[in-house]
C-alpha cells in the first residue's frame, strides 16, 4: 500500500477514535492517538490476516497490551473490515461487543483479552512460544506503554521472550514519555528502555519519530535477527493529532465534549 | 487400604501418560518440576515442557497465550503462587476470556509441613472459586486425581484441581461425575462435608463413631464449584446435623459453600472444621493436622458435641 494511503487512513482511525470517545463520553484518547502510526501500519501493511475470516489458521497475531487504547484498535478493525463502522458507536456502552477494555470472546479480530497492564505481552510471549514450537509461520506483534514497563511483568515476559529465543515476537513500546499521573520520569522513571530492552537480549530498534509512517513500516520490516525477539522503541507524542491534547497527561483518559470534541474533530478532517 | 501416595505423585504420573497420546498438552512449571512431578513429564515431551523460572505471573500469561493458539496448558506450582501470587493474571488473562487452561497446584494446606505457613496455602479455594468460568476440583487421593483430570480436559474452559504434598490412603475407585458429591457413607445421625485430604480423616472418623453408636454420612465434594447442592441439602435435611471438614481457612471456603447452600434449607446444628482465621506454623503434616483440629479423633468430639 501507498505510504499516502496509508496516511489517510490513521487520518480516518484517529477521526473514528474521537466520534467514540465522544459518543462514549469515556475512554483514553491520549494513547490511543500516540499508537495510531504503528497500528495502521501493523493492520495495513505488515500482518497476514483475513477480516473475512478473523480465526483464519496461521494468521498473524496482534496484541493490545495497553489495553486502554482500545478505541485505536476497535477503528482500526472496523477500517480493515471486521466489522461495520456503524458499531464504533456502541463503545463502552451495555450490550457492546466494544468493551472499555478489548475482549477477546466478545469482538470479532481482537486476539487477547487485555487491559490489566503487562499481560498482553507475557500473553503474546505465550502465542510465540506455541507457534515457535509448532513450527508454524504465525508472527506475533504487541503494543506496550512506557508507563506499561513500570510492571515487573513485562520484565519476566522479556526474559522468557529471549531465553526461548522467539525471533517470532515483535514488542512495540509505544514511548509518550506522560502517564495518569504525570511524567513517566517524575512518577516512576523507566530509563532508556532502548537499552533495558537490549540487556534483556532483544534485537532493538530505536524509533526517533513513532508518528512518521514512513520511519514505522522501515522498523516494522527490519528483519528480525534469528534467536532473538525483536523490540521497537517507538517514540510518539501522546495525543497526536489534536493540538490541545498534545503532550498533555489530563487527556490519558478523559474523553473530550462541547468545544473541545467540534475542535478535535474539526482538527483531525482538516489532517 | 494400603498404598499411601500423594496426590501430586498421582498427578505427575497420570499426566506424563495423558501426554503420550494428548498431543496437545504443555506443561508449564515455575523451577518446582521436580516437586510438582513435573518433571515425569518433562522428561518424556520435553519439547512440550516450559519452565518458567521462578516466574508465576508470566508463566499463567504465557498459558493464555499457548491455550489462544489451540494448546491445553497445565500449569503447576505451589497452590499458594499460582492462586495466590499469579491470582490477578488467572482472571484476568485466563478465566474471562475463558481460556482453556487447566492449574493442578500442588502443595495446598497446611501438610506442606515444614516450610511454614509462607507455604500453606489456606485461601486457594475460595480465592478459585469466587472467578466467574473457573470449575474447582480438590481430588481426595492418587484414583480421584486421574479422574479429576480426565473430567478437566472434558471441559472446554479454566479449571483448578488442589493437590497436596503429603501422602494418604489411595480410596476404593468411584464413579467421578464433576459437580455430583460422592456419597461414602451413608448414616442419619449427622452429615460430615468434606474434600481432599480430609475424606480419609472423615471415613476413620465414621468408623470411630458407629463404634460409639452413631451413624455419619460422609460426602466427597470432590467438586467445590459448581456445587451440589441437592445432595448436600438432601443428607442435611436427613441428619440434622452437618460437620464440614476442611484444610483451608474456614472462610471461602467448602464450609461457606455449603452453608449457603443450606440456607434457608431448614434448621441445621453447623459447623466448620479448619482453619479458624488464622495463618498455619511450621511442623510435619501430622503435627499439624492435629494441631488444627483436622484428625479423625476430633472430628469424633467435634460431632459428639454438636
Amino acid at each position: 500500500m501507498e505510504l499516502q494511503e496509508l496516511k489517510n487512513i490513521t487520518g480516518r482511525i484517529r477521526y473514528n477514535i474521537i466520534k467514540m470517545l465522544g459518543e462514549s463520553q469515556s475512554g483514553h484518547p491520549g494513547g490511543s492517538l500516540s499508537s495510531a502510526e504503528i497500528v495502521t501500519a501493523l493492520y495495513f501493511h505488515t500482518m497476514h490476516i483475513d477480516p473475512q475470516n478473523p480465526t483464519m489458521e496461521g494468521r498473524d497475531r496482534f496484541v493490545l497490551s495497553k489495553g486502554h487504547a482500545a478505541p485505536l484498535l476497535y477503528a482500526t478493525l472496523a477500517e480493515k473490515g471486521f466489522f461495520p463502522k456503524e458499531d464504533l458507536m456502541g463503545l463502552r456502552k451495555l450490550g457492546s461487543p466494544l468493551q472499555g477494555h478489548p475482549s477477546m470472546r466478545k469482538c470479532p479480530g481482537v486476539e487477547a483479552s487485555t487491559g490489566s497492564l503487562g499481560q498482553g505481552v507475557s500473553i503474546a510471549t505465550g502465542m510465540a512460544l506455541a507457534a515457535k514450537k509448532s513450527g508454524t509461520s504465525e508472527k506475533i506483534y504487541t503494543l506496550l506503554g512506557d508507563g506499561e514497563t513500570q510492571e515487573g511483568l513485562v520484565w519476566e515476559a522479556a526474559m522468557a521472550a529471549s531465553h526461548y529465543k522467539l525471533d517470532n515476537l515483535t514488542v512495540i513500546v509505544d514511548v509518550n514519555g506522560l502517564q495518569i499521573d504525570g511524567k513517566t520520569s517524575d512518577v516512576m522513571s523507566v530509563g532508556d528502555l532502548a537499552k533495558r530492552f537490549a540487556a534483556f537480549g532483544f534485537h532493538v530498534i530505536d524509533l526517533a519519530d513513532g508518528n512518521d509512517m514512513a520511519a514505522v513500516i522501515e522498523a516494522l520490516d527490519t528483519p528480525t535477527k534469528p534467536g532473538m525477539p525483536k523490540a521497537i522503541i517507538a517514540h510518539t507524542v501522546k495525543g497526536k493529532g489534536v493540538s490541545f491534547m498534545e503532550n498533555q497527561a489530563g487527556w490519558h483518559g478523559k474523553a473530550p465534549s462541547g468545544e473541545n470534541l467540534e475542535k478535535a474533530l474539526q482538527e483531525l478532517e482538516i489532517n | 487400604m494400603g498404598d499411601t501416595v500423594a496426590t501430586r505423585v498421582a498427578y505427575g504420573k497420570y499426566l506424563k501418560e495423558l501426554g503420550a497420546t494428548n498431543t496437545d498438552i504443555v506443561v508449564l512449571d515455575a523451577d518446582l518440576a521436580v516437586t510438582t512431578n513435573t518433571n515425569l513429564f518433562r522428561d518424556a515431551y520435553p519439547d512440550r515442557f516450559f519452565d518458567c523460572g521462578i516466574q508465576e505471573c508470566n508463566m499463567v500469561g504465557m498459558a493464555a497465550g499457548l491455550a489462544a493458539m489451540g494448546k491445553t496448558p497445565f500449569v503447576s506450582t505451589f497452590a499458594i503462587f499460582g492462586s495466590g501470587r499469579a491470582y490477578e493474571i488467572v482472571r484476568n488473562a485466563i478465566a474471562y476470556p475463558n481460556l482453556n487452561v487447566k492449574f493442578c497446584l500442588t502443595h495446598a494446606g497446611i501438610t506442606v509441613g515444614e516450610d511454614g505457613a509462607s507455604h500453606q496455602s489456606i485461601e486457594d479455594i475460595a480465592l478459585m472459586r469466587v472467578i466467574p468460568n473457573m470449575t474447582v476440583f480438590v481430588p481426595s487421593d492418587a484414583t480421584q486425581v486421574k479422574q479429576a483430570m480426565d473430567a478437566a480436559l472434558s471441559i472446554d474452559g479454566p479449571v483448578y484441581i488442589r493437590l497436596s504434598r503429603f501422602a494418604t490412603d489411595v480410596l476404593p475407585e468411584k464413579p467421578f461425575t464433576p459437580g455430583k458429591a460422592q456419597v461414602l457413607r451413608e448414616g442419619t445421625d449427622v452429615t460430615l462435608v468434606a474434600c481432599g485430604l480430609m475424606v480419609e480423616a472423615c471415613l476413620k472418623a465414621a468408623e470411630q463413631l458407629a463404634q460409639k453408636g452413631i451413624e455419619a454420612t460422609v460426602l466427597n465434594l470432590h467438586t467445590i464449584k459448581p456445587f451440589d447442592e441437592e445432595t448436600v441439602v438432601s443428607y442435611a435435611q436427613k441428619t440434622k446435623k452437618v460437620l464440614i471438614v476442611e484444610e483451608h481457612s474456614v472462610i471461602g471456603g467448602l464450609g461457606d459453600a455449603t452453608a449457603t447452600a443450606l440456607c434457608g434449607k431448614g434448621t441445621f446444628a453447623f459447623k466448620k472444621l479448619g482453619l479458624q482465621d488464622v495463618f498455619g506454623e511450621s511442623g510435619t503434616a501430622a503435627a499439624l493436622l492435629e494441631s488444627y483440629g483436622l484428625t479423625p479423633e476430633n472430628i469424633v468430639k467435634e460431632v459428639m458435641s454438636l
